[in-house]
């Protein structure tokens, strides 16, 4: 049971009345990284996925550019708190591209330019729930929220929506990633609140 | 399977006001096992109706038994930090958890030379660095650069004050941007390559770069020393967007 904090009165938020437990609302869009913004020129930008076969399928600016797209409204829930209702986005469903992969791993670990890394179920990433996206609220996607392109997990804590996504390595064993190995949890639904192993 | 982190009740010990808008909260946390300089906490606050609502915030102190000192900047119509900046006095509970993130951190085994780069109450997680190296006595060169917007604005300046030529391996820079006291010759400004070279410091693979502040702040900071060819993966960042923590 949580004792109350004196003289505590909050401030209700009608909007924050549906968000998942210990979140706020906010309606800007802060930023979140462990090191600096890498900076990634087209021309040069892939994006792989490698089985857990060892075959590598990979797509270039282009490619991705060609594939059928979709523009997902969702809402984004980081483990630092804050919650941000509605966001819009333009990208490619990870369905989409893993249908050139014949695959039947469980696990995905997830690598950025940059050296980031975020693991999660295959379970997770498919069914229209994941996402490389390249484009917010109409525009390209600027570098400091993960421009060029960003993976985009929404139903999981936003640390799994890896900024600079540059590949995934699927396997059968769970290996886990930056946030995952210093302390956070593995999983991180906010709707059970899972920010920090233990959780 | 992992221990987890509880939810502790911290009692308030004492409260220093640091700047007209900013104070420093001490807790006493029984159960508390201890913390590295650069981490944080969450905080939980529960209105008598049972509203509850966390936020995250820094530790200004190293690991000290069952204490745990955090420094709040109140933020304009903020739901929390004006509570805590105002509100809470010694004697009241409130429940926290942590210590949280393990990457953000400096231990003072580690002789590397180490740059922390701060941008207004982004100095909280740095301060608690610094006074980790001075407690330790560590020889690591430290130089802390802190900009901040007007000398009312600075955070700890007593203690800054006085550490700064006491200790041979600390050099505490801070560095005005709008408004600064007299008698200092450099014109306020944002932080530049002038403050960072002026302070001798020069890119090297073994050196750990700390830098926390305002998203732009950082951005701009970070990405000043990488251009100056400091390696990225040397450059440890965290940021607080524009609503604060």
């Amino acid at each position: 049971m949580a004792i109350v904090s004196r003289g505590f009165h909050g401030r209700r938020d009608a909007a924050a009345a549906d968000l998942p437990p210990g979140q706020y609302l906010t309606r800007d869009f802060p930023v979140l990284a462990a090191g600096p913004t890498p900076r990634i020129r087209l021309e040069n930008w892939r994006f792989s996925i490698v089985d857990e076969h060892g075959r590598t399928h990979e797509w270039t600016w282009q490619d991705l550019l060609a594939l059928p797209s979709e523009r997902p409204t969702v809402d984004l829930h980081c483990v630092t708190k804050w919650s941000k209702l509605q966001t819009t986005w333009e990208g490619v469903s990870l369905d989409t591209l893993f249908a050139a992969v014949d695959t039947s791993a469980a696990y995905a670990l997830v690598t950025a330019y940059g050296g980031y890394t975020t693991n999660l179920p295959m379970a997770d990433l498919r069914d229209g729930k994941a996402w490389i996206v390249h484009r917010y609220d109409g525009k390209d996607l600027a570098p400091e929220h993960g421009g060029p392109a960003r993976l985009l997990v929404p139903h999981l804590y936003l640390w799994k929506s890896a900024k600079w996504v540059q590949s995934i390595r699927l396997s059968n064993q769970d290996v886990q990633g930056f946030w995952e190995s210093v302390g956070y949890h593995n999983y991180g639904d906010p709707w059970r609140e899972q920010r920090y192993a233990g959780d | 399977m992992v221990a987890g982190l509880p939810w502790l009740i911290g009692t308030v010990v004492d409260t220093r006001q640091e700047t007209a808008t900013a104070r420093t909260l001490v807790f006493d946390v029984p159960g508390w096992t201890g913390h590295l300089p650069g981490q944080h906490v969450d905080l939980r606050l529960t209105a008598d109706d049972g509203y509850s609502t966390q936020r995250s915030y820094s530790m200004g102190a190293p690991a000290d038994g069952t204490r745990v000192e955090l420094t709040v900047q109140r933020v304009i119509d903020g739901e929390v930090s004006p509570y805590l900046t105002d509100e809470v006095r010694a004697g009241d509970q409130l429940e926290l958890r942590g210590p949280i993130g393990g990457w953000f951190v400096w231990r003072p085994s580690v002789t590397d030379p180490v740059l922390l780069i701060a941008g207004g109450s982004g100095v909280v997680p740095l301060m608690a660095m610094l006074r980790a190296h001075t407690l330790s006595g560590s020889t690591a060169p430290l130089t802390l650069l802190y900009s901040v917007r007007t000398p009312a604005d600075v955070l700890y300046a007593a203690e800054l004050d006085a550490m700064s030529g006491r200790h041979q391996d600390v050099d505490v820079r801070i560095l005005y941007s709008r408004e600064k006291p007299a008698g200092i010759e450099r014109k306020p400004q944002r932080l530049g390559s002038d403050d960072v070279l002026g302070a001798g410091w020069r890119p090297r693979p073994d050196s750990r770069v700390y830098i926390c502040g305002p998203t732009g702040f950082v951005e701009a900071a970070a990405n000043l020393l990488v251009l100056h060819g400091q390696p990225e993966s040397t450059v440890r960042t965290e940021r607080f967007g524009p609503t604060g923590r």
